[in-house]
């Protein structure tokens, strides 16, 4: 086994070796232990992930795509099944991310999640999350990454509902988990439509044989990528199956982290990517995908804006970037969308982090309309926040800046009908900068709430009667539930060294990608989408540069009417709110999605599985069937019966008969 | 006489001895009117060794003899055994045996 | 001469045979039996079967019907009532398919096509019939059937002897007879197979049907000795 393929082996299996010891001995362990468990896995993983890196580097440029067999799994008719991996560019540069930022957050994890109960059995899933998001980028067939897909979504079930107890986290929970089952099932059909004519389940041997095996456009190649990017939508929280992300905020917010904002959700844009030599076939799939991220990063910038619960309105910019990766990844920019990818996670996963120690400052609650002036009292956090929505708006000299630009850049290169992509994503670029900057003004400018002026002071609020900050019912702090303490960065060290970490990538890691002058992602990259038309691409000074101003203009401007709106003239928001109730109104109900789906698919779904349950069960099965069978089965038995009255004579009486029947029929016969 | 005589008498008494065993109420007659079958297979039984001049049919009309002897036995021994524990000589009466 | 005879015995078993039938008194039925029994012996003779209408008169009108008297005397024959139930069905039952039962054996046997039943028979040998005959035949062909008939009338014998027992002796039987509160409280059909079938108790048809150890004697609808 070469040194690429041990790492590789190497990366995918020390989480799940981590899942197993802290799931079985965990409990041995005191306090904290577990959790150091867990990260040391983690450290240990990423650093295998950055071996395969090394040695994959060593390689020759044409050999760095290796496959890495494990054993055969099913070889028969048709299907060649395989324990395979495959380590190339794309997959090296996938788990360095989710390795590492996935090690980070664990760092976070065992300081903020100290007090809590279920601490053994969080650290366990989490462990087991990254496994199966290892597994899914590693995967070197379409059986392995399927089964990376469920085990992502099922860890992601099991994470959210973490605090199982609350009706609210497992509502989430299960909402999430429907919804990424649907996106499943897009994902095997699409599989089985590109399968059935390729006859081989391996990526490489797919991608070399599938220009003999379908033409450009073909029927079933469309059919079969716009069900793969039905399973993308679903996992990566695309308009009309994103409902589940804003409410996956039950989880804890390392959860919200890790899952929703730096590994899951990208799953579908790595989908996309790896599948790139099928989508350039099927044009026509490629710009499903690419109207879809564009039309999901108008919507949720929109919706930011309007709601009032912190997390919510970073997953709501979740969403939206997402829509800027799935854009650029169907346009053909992979190495921007990707790019952004990395770049999005750093400064996601340290707004994330920043918001759990505001979230514990205000022990739990996380509505913005109560916070406040937190400016003072949390300057860490306050700094790391500023830093990641920076970064986030895209402003030069962060990561976010060029990432975003690059896949703007590329977007416009191809012309035709993709300047309105184009024009759109500068205009979710600005709604970008308000929501970011409305967010960070509201809960650390202005006058300081009660729980902030209590951190001045220093010493942490404390409520007297823990309660579910959603729908305010009252909860203990046994298993199930959150436990008694919350830990802000402020006092953990393991929680600042982990922002500082993300904070400090956020601001150096646009460095690796700047239009013109350095190269890094693309030439890494560049032996995954050698055969790729739309790779290599060259586009003009002028552009680039247009490019790059439009995005400060955008991003200033955003950050600006931020500022007037909520610090200048601090009625100005409730008078704009009350001229536009409407468009307010649809912004702040998430544009009804919910109750579409409620109506479209809830409803009628209800509806059947009741009328199956009084109409075609009731009636039909039991009474019909069941008891047509029981029913026949009693007649037919009291007709028999009624031959056995007790009476001598009138058993006689039938042996008479009998025999003359008979004698009879003797008789006729001869 | 012709053989077809007897056969003729043998099938009268038969369905008398049928006829009775429907309708009789008590058991002791019942079992008398058994006998009357029993009876008439036997003629039937003699005519028919008469009609091939060989003597096994007389061998079969005794041992139907001996087999109705212990017939008899058996069913007036349960007869005496009913009316022993005070139950009505009644073939009506006696259907608990039922479905 | 022979046909004379033929008739007169040939009536004499079928007025037997309906006296069975139609007679009220059991024992007036035993009567007839006898009666009709030796009509039959003589129809034996009739058909050359000399031993079989001895052992005809000898055993069956003697033996038999003389067992048949003991037990119409033990048990007390009185007379049936006319059409109880199931009565008029049953009637029309068996004079139904009694008719029928008749007319299809004639016709099974007359109309059989049969050459030998339009004559006397086969002409026989002089020992047809007789008692050595018998006897050889019983004993060289027929030694098994002659041996299981004796074996069954063993069986018959203790059978008898086992079902009309008095369980426990004397004693036993007078103590059997006494009441006990529980035949009382007891709901009736209790233990019986109505019981177990219906989960009929205590629902009482007719009078409560007692068994083993009551006292109540059955008396029919009509309790009449005469006739």
């Amino acid at each position: 086994m070469s040194s690429v393929e041990l790492f590789a082996w190497l990366t995918l299996l020390l989480p799940l070796a981590g899942t197993i010891v802290v799931a079985l001995a965990g409990r041995r362990l005191s306090g904290r232990g577990a959790g150091y468990v867990a990260t040391g896995a983690m450290t240990l993983s990423f650093a295998s992930a950055v071996g395969a890196l090394l040695a994959l580097q060593g390689l020759h440029h044409e050999e760095r795509q290796v496959r890495a067999v494990a054993w055969d799994y099913a070889s028969t008719v048709g299907i060649d099944a395989q324990i395979s991996l495959l380590v190339d560019p794309l997959s090296v540069f996938m788990i360095l991310v989710v390795a590492g930022v996935s090690t980070l957050i664990h760092l976070y994890s065992i300081a903020y999640l100290d007090s809590d109960r279920g601490y053994v059995r969080f650290f366990a899933f989490l462990n087991f999350f990254v496994f199966s998001m290892l597994l899914l980028v590693l995967a070197g067939n379409f059986l392995l990454l399927i089964v990376g897909w469920a085990f992502v979504g099922a860890a992601s079930y099991m994470l959210i509902s973490f605090w199982y107890r609350r009706t609210t986290a497992t509502n989430a929970g299960i909402k999430a988990f429907v919804i990424n089952v649907i996106g499943d099932v897009g994902l095997v059909l699409g599989t089985f439509f590109i399968v059935r004519h390729t006859g081989s389940l391996d990526f490489l041997e797919t991608f070399e044989g599938i220009k003999s095996d379908f033409s450009p456009n073909d029927a079933d190649l469309v059919a079969g990528c716009v069900l793969l990017l039905v399973g993308a939508f679903a996992k990566s929280a695309q308009v009309p199956l994103h409902t589940w992300l804003p409410d996956a905020m039950e989880g804890p917010t390392p959860v919200s982290a890790l899952i929703h904002a730096a590994t899951m959700v990208t799953a579908g844009v790595y989908l996309i990517a790896r599948m790139h030599p099928l989508f350039e076939l099927a044009p026509t799939a490629a710009d499903v995908g690419a109207v879809i991220g564009c039309l999901t990063l108008l919507i949720a910038g929109t919706i930011a804006i309007a709601v009032t619960d912190l997390k919510r309105v970073i997953a709501y910019s979740t969403m939206s970037q997402i829509g800027y990766m799935i854009m650029a990844v169907s346009a053909g920019a992979y190495a921007a969308g990707l790019f952004h990818l990395m770049t999005h996670a750093f400064f996601k996963a340290l707004l994330f982090m920043a918001a759990g120690s505001v979230i514990a400052a205000m022990a739990g609650q996380q509505n913005l309309d109560r916070m406040g002036g937190f400016k003072r009292s949390l300057p860490f956090t306050y700094g790391c926040m500023v830093i990641g929505g920076l970064a986030l708006a895209g402003i030069p000299p962060f990561s976010g800046f060029f990432s975003k630009d690059e896949i703007l850049l590329l977007i416009g290169d191809r012309g035709g009908w993709y300047w309105i992509l184009y024009v759109a994503g500068y205009v979710g670029a600005f709604l970008t900068g308000i929501y970011t900057f409305r967010m960070i003004f509201r809960a650390f400018w202005g006058d300081s709430v009660p729980e902030a002026l209590e951190l001045e002071e220093g010493h942490m609020h404390h409520p007297d009667v823990h309660s579910n900050p959603a729908n305010g019912e009252i909860e203990d702090t046994e298993v199930g539930f959150p436990g008694p303490e919350h830990h802000i960065a402020e006092r953990e060290p393991a929680m600042k060294i982990a922002m500082g970490t993300l904070a400090l990538l956020a601001i150096v890691g646009g460095l690796l990608q700047i239009p013109k002058v350095t190269h890094v992602i693309d030439h890494f990259l560049e032996p995954t989408f050698a055969e790729s038309a739309l790779y290599e691409r060259d586009p003009s000074d002028g552009l680039i540069s247009f490019g790059l101003i439009l995005g400060t203009i955008v991003g200033l401007a955003g950050i600006a009417i931020a500022y007037v709106v909520w610090v200048r003239k601090p009625g100005m928001a409730a008078r704009v709110r009350a001229r536009l109730r409407p468009l307010h109104g649809l912004f702040a109900n998430k544009w009804y999605f919910d109750e579409l789906i409620g109506v479209l698919v809830v409803r009628p779904a209800q509806w059947f599985g009741s009328f199956a349950q009084q109409t075609f069960e009731r009636v039909f099965v039991n009474g019909v069937l069941v008891g047509g069978a029981t029913g026949l089965v009693r007649v037919g038995s009291s007709a028999v019966r009624a031959a056995q009255t007790g009476f001598l004579r009138y058993y006689a009486a039938m042996l008479v008969v009998g025999m003359v029947g008979l004698t009879m029929y003797f008789l006729l016969l001869s | 006489m012709d053989i077809g005589w007897y056969l003729a008498v043998s099938a009268l008494i038969f369905t008398i001895g049928a006829a009775g065993v429907l309708t009789r109420r008590s058991p002791l007659v019942v079992l008398l009117c058994l006998e009357l079958m029993l009876n008439a297979g036997n003629l039937a039984l003699i005519a028919f060794a008469r009609m091939h001049g060989n003597a096994d049919g007389q061998i079969f009309a005794i041992v139907v003899m001996v087999v109705a002897a212990c017939e008899v036995t058996v069913g007036l021994g349960l007869i005496v055994a009913m009316h022993r524990r005070k139950l009505p000589i009644d073939v009506d009466e006696l259907r608990e045996l039922q479905g | 001469m022979a046909e004379v005879l033929f008739f007169l015995a040939g009536i004499g078993a079928i007025a037997g045979a309906i006296g069975v039938v139609v007679v009220r008194n059991p024992f007036y039925s035993v009567l007839a039996l006898v009666s009709h029994l030796v009509s039959l012996a003589a129809l034996f003779l009739l058909l050359r079967a000399e031993f079989v209408a001895v052992a005809q008169v000898v055993v069956y009108a003697g033996a038999v019907m003389v067992l048949y008297v003991f037990v119409v005397a033990y048990v007390g024959g009185q007379d049936e009532p006319l059409g109880a139930r199931p009565g008029r069905g049953l009637r029309v039952v068996a004079a139904l398919f009694g008719a029928a039962l008749f007319v299809e054996l004639c016709i099974a046997t007359l109309g059989s096509g049969l050459q030998a039943i339009g004559s006397e028979g086969a002409p026989v040998q002089p020992g047809y019939g007789s008692p050595a005959q018998i006897g050889e035949l019983l004993l060289t062909r027929f030694l098994l059937p002659f041996e299981i008939a004796s074996f069954l009338l063993l069986i018959a014998a203790v059978g008898a002897v086992v079902l009309a027992r008095r369980r426990g002796g004397i004693s036993a039987a007078e103590d059997q007879a006494r009441y006990s509160a529980m035949d009382v409280l007891r709901p009736a059909y209790t233990g019986t197979m109505a019981e177990a079938v219906d989960g009929r108790s205590g629902n009482v048809r007719r009078e409560a049907l007692p068994v083993s150890g009551a006292s109540a004697e059955y008396r029919g609808p009509d309790a009449d000795e005469d006739d």
